[in-house]
């Protein structure tokens, strides 16, 4: 099925910003997912799609919590100033 | 016919708006970006027949993640971090990495194609199947073990984010 071919070109968004480039990448997983359960034929993909998207919600809460901690303390967003543990 | 123009139309849309989110200079744009890309994901999922996981991507995604990450960019402002510079100093790597990556995927589809049997049939046309229903049932039936693993996580995050959110770690 030659649209997996072009699915398979969003799965390599990542870096940067971070936390949303995790959910892109998470999201593109899920599109194969899906394409490949309607590929099969069966309903089983898209249940595994329903777990990433809870584990994606999970993340992002327990993700941005950590962040407003650390905003909190450290008063920087920026993935370079997190020197917290090299001492 | 109709369904490969549309699933064209928003496969464009959602890898643009991808990488419109990761070379956005705002973090605010970024997140509107990401709804687009989001959108146009259930766009594909609708396009694919799965319209439960239409509704749960537009609910969940667009609906509560990106309000929890609008929310922490008005919360945390952004006004300092965009001034610095957007990508950082291993960006020649992170390209490296993603081309290697890139590689990996084009290699597997290509020796993929050949190998898949499935590959060169149509997909499987369907009549109006009900989506939800089967869904729901084979979540319920013999996938109930992940089930509550999924919703004892759920609980754990909340835990963890109110806990890390109360007071000074």
């Amino acid at each position: 099925m030659f649209l997996i071919g072009v699915i398979g070109v969003i799965t390599r968004r990542n870096v940067i910003v971070i936390l949303m480039s995790v959910e892109l990448i998470l999201n593109a997983v899920n599109i194969n997912l899906i394409a490949f359960s309607r590929l099969v034929g069966s309903v089983e993909g898209q249940v595994f799609a329903i777990f990433i998207i809870t584990d994606a919600a999970a993340e992002a809460a327990v993700g941005l919590g950590i962040l407003i901690a650390f905003f909190r303390n450290k008063e920087t967003v920026l993935g370079d100033e997190m020197d917290l543990l090299k001492w | 016919m109709l369904d490969l123009v549309v699933f064209y139309f928003f496969a464009a849309l959602a890898i643009l708006s991808a990488i419109l989110v990761v070379t956005a200079r705002s973090a605010v744009h970024s997140a509107i970006f990401l709804i687009t890309a989001l959108l146009a994901t259930a766009g594909i999922f609708l396009q694919l027949r799965a319209e439960f996981l239409f509704i749960v991507q537009i609910i969940l995604y667009v609906g509560g993640i990106m309000v929890l990450f609008i929310f922490v960019i008005m919360l945390v402002n952004l006004d300092v971090a965009e001034h610095q510079l957007r990508f950082r100093r291993q960006a020649w790597i992170a390209t490296l990495i993603a081309l290697v990556m890139g590689a990996h995927i084009a290699m597997a589809i290509y020796v993929g194609r050949a190998g898949l049997p499935l590959a060169s049939s149509a997909p499987p046309s369907s009549v109006l199947e009900p989506n939800t229903e089967l869904v729901g049932r084979a979540l319920f039936s013999s996938y109930m073990l992940p089930f509550e693993i999924a919703s004892v996580l759920l609980l754990v995050a909340m835990i963890g984010a109110v806990v890390m959110a109360k007071r000074k770690v």
